[in-house]
């Protein structure tokens, strides 16, 4: 372990990766989106988890990801660098319901608290202020997969409710997720420039887990748009290291996603 | 047996399916589109695009299209702003990632002038699948407990499983009227091999009434047989073979040729601050100017081709 890096010494965006990295453990598989899901898996695999697979949409598994070359895609030739098997998109998001899967990792517009997704609309879907792209494989993903969010902190994103569940979280809390037909997957943590957040067991609402060093619990309250659960105990995230911020520029030297 | 399962057969009885020359011009093939057909797109986002078809496609003014397609990127703003389709179903809808939401997207959809049903990637998938299987749905276990589920409410069903008890959703089949599909190589019958990411032509085909093909080389019915292994679409799918080179462009070709990444910057800056008057200028030069798909090359220019060729052979050499 080298020393840690100071708070000024790193983005939003290399914060968010090594967070993530962390979580993600060795021998599992996880589909990755693109810029900070395949930069994090990236750090984990350097660090801690040679064994972890990684899967992108488009139909790739296990690839080799080339430092400097990072793919602006998960549905393009360069994903598919050295993988170790090209499925079609269809066969490869199917992994997830034949259970190969553990892990989902991706970003949103707006996450509620209960950890429902949404990419397809801002305002009312009958009458939208904007059409975003839509889910792509993230309903899929979502739906069956221990789920990974990261988001940079911000109160219009992290909303009581979300204005459409594009890929499904606890849906309204409790068991209704359950109840939906989704009887696998979860939502496992989100993970934000301020701090770490999983979910309480019986109402499934967000709950406040770490901070990252010198956030307070102020600052996360001040920055959601809704109330977290905040539990008596708190652990502190340790800063990033020397180590870890030196892979994240080595992968993205053009800080293209940094 | 329902009508729609027999009339499914009919169509494909009704095609000779022998093995028969169907070499043709890009005119002429996308001349076998008719207003109003629903319309299945290969590749995925922009790899392996049929954007030769779809750039004659808008050429030809076609109306009323039902396009489909899992991850659609900029050939879906040339068919809006070319007033080709009222009815869009996909995943995904935006040039890529890197360039943001597509004003074109927005412009159409959001005053509900065209209808764009979101399914989840995997669903567009499944659909297919079921179209490619002759049945009527596939059963899988997404999309539930979703708002889009909720929008789409008249093509979802649940059921609960009979053997197990299992909460399932039905995604309908797509059986679409004509595939168009871009691969590396095709014989002049229509036996088509293509490399790199599959994606979900193989099903797509399968699904499709009849595949119209562009591939970026005509080889002979002897070397498909000396490797039937990598022929991926079997040639009584197929309706019609035209030889396009770099029939992807300005998307990208698998060992062939990168995305013209150059070409697409500048598409995007001038949709992004133009909008919907920057993608109709786009068309005006681009599309309906040029007399030849070799003249819309030239327009894109021989440096970003071979940047974009270098790129493409560079990637599986060494």
């Amino acid at each position: 372990m080298t020393e840690p890096a100071t708070e000024t010494d790193y983005s939003t965006a290399e914060l968010l990766s090594v967070m993530s990295s962390r979580i993600l453990e060795d021998g599992k598989v996880l589909f990755a989106g693109v810029g900070i899901p395949l930069l994090a898996a990236t750090v984990a695999q350097r660090m801690h988890a040679p064994h972890l697979t990684i899967l992108f949409e488009g139909g790739v598994i296990g690839p080799f990801i080339e430092p400097g070359k990072l793919p602006p895609s998960t549905n393009e030739a360069r994903t598919a660098r050295r993988a170790n098997m090209v499925p079609s998109p269809t066969d490869v998001l199917a992994l997830l319901q034949r259970g190969y899967v553990d892990y989902g990792f991706m970003g949103g517009a707006q996450v509620d608290q209960y950890g429902n997704l949404n990419s397809s609309f801002i305002g009312d879907p009958a009458k939208p202020k904007v059409r975003l792209p839509g889910s792509g494989g993230g309903n899929d993903i979502a739906s069956l997969a221990k789920m990974i969010v990261a988001m940079p902190h911000e109160k219009k994103r992290f909303v009581e409710k979300v204005d459409f569940v594009t890929s499904p979280g606890y849906l309204d809390g409790g068991t209704t997720r359950d109840d939906s037909g989704l009887t696998t997957g979860s939502m496992h943590k989100v993970i934000t420039n301020l701090c770490i957040m999983d979910f309480d067991e019986e109402s499934k609402r967000m709950r406040l887990e770490a901070l990252h060093p010198g956030v307070k619990v102020e600052d996360v309250l001040e920055n959601t748009g809704f109330e977290p659960v905040i539990p008596e105990k708190i652990e502190t995230t340790e800063p990033p290291t020397e180590e870890e911020l030196n892979i994240l520029n080595e992968l993205d030297p053009e800080r293209m996603y940094l | 047996m329902s009508e729609s399962y027999l009339a499914l057969r009919e169509r494909l009885e009704s095609r000779d399916r022998g093995l028969r020359d169907k070499v043709m011009s890009l005119s002429e093939a996308v001349g076998l589109v008719k207003d109003g057909d629903q319309v299945a797109l290969g590749g995925n986002t922009f790899s392996r695009t049929p954007f030769a078809l779809v750039w004659e496609t808008v050429r030809q003014k076609r109306k009323d299209l039902q396009i489909v397609r899992n991850i659609t990127s900029s050939e879906g703003d040339m068919l809006l702003a070319g007033g080709c389709t009222c009815h869009y179903t996909t995943s995904w809808f935006s040039q890529g990632i890197i360039w943001g939401v597509s004003r074109v997207m927005r412009h159409f959809t959001e005053s509900g002038a065209v209808r764009y049903d979101e399914w989840s990637h995997m669903s567009i998938g499944m659909m297919f699948r079921a179209g490619a299987l002759g049945l009527p749905f596939m059963p899988t276990r997404v999309m539930m407990g979703s708002d889009m589920a909720r929008l789409l409410e008249n093509e979802i069903k649940e059921m609960t499983c009979p053997f197990t008890g299992d909460k399932l959703a039905l995604l309908p089949a797509l059986n679409p009227d004509v595939a168009f599909i871009h691969v590396q190589r095709a014989d002049p019958y229509g036996n088509a091999q293509y490399d790199g990411l599959p994606f979900m032509d193989a099903d797509v085909a399968m699904a499709a009434d009849k595949v119209i093909l562009t591939t970026e080389q005509i080889i002979s019915n002897d070397q498909i047989r000396r490797a039937p292994d990598q022929t991926k679409i079997p040639f009584f799918c197929v309706e019609a073979v035209v030889e396009v080179p770099y029939g992807s462009a300005p998307h990208e070709c698998s060992g062939m040729y990168e995305p013209f990444y150059g070409h697409m910057d500048q598409y995007a800056k001038l949709t992004r601050e133009r909008g919907i008057d920057g993608a109709m200028e786009y068309l005006e030069k681009s599309v309906y100017a040029p007399d030849s798909w070799d003249d819309y090359l030239d327009l894109i220019g021989v440096h970003d081709l071979m940047k974009a060729t270098k790129a493409g052979r560079r990637m599986y050499s060494d």
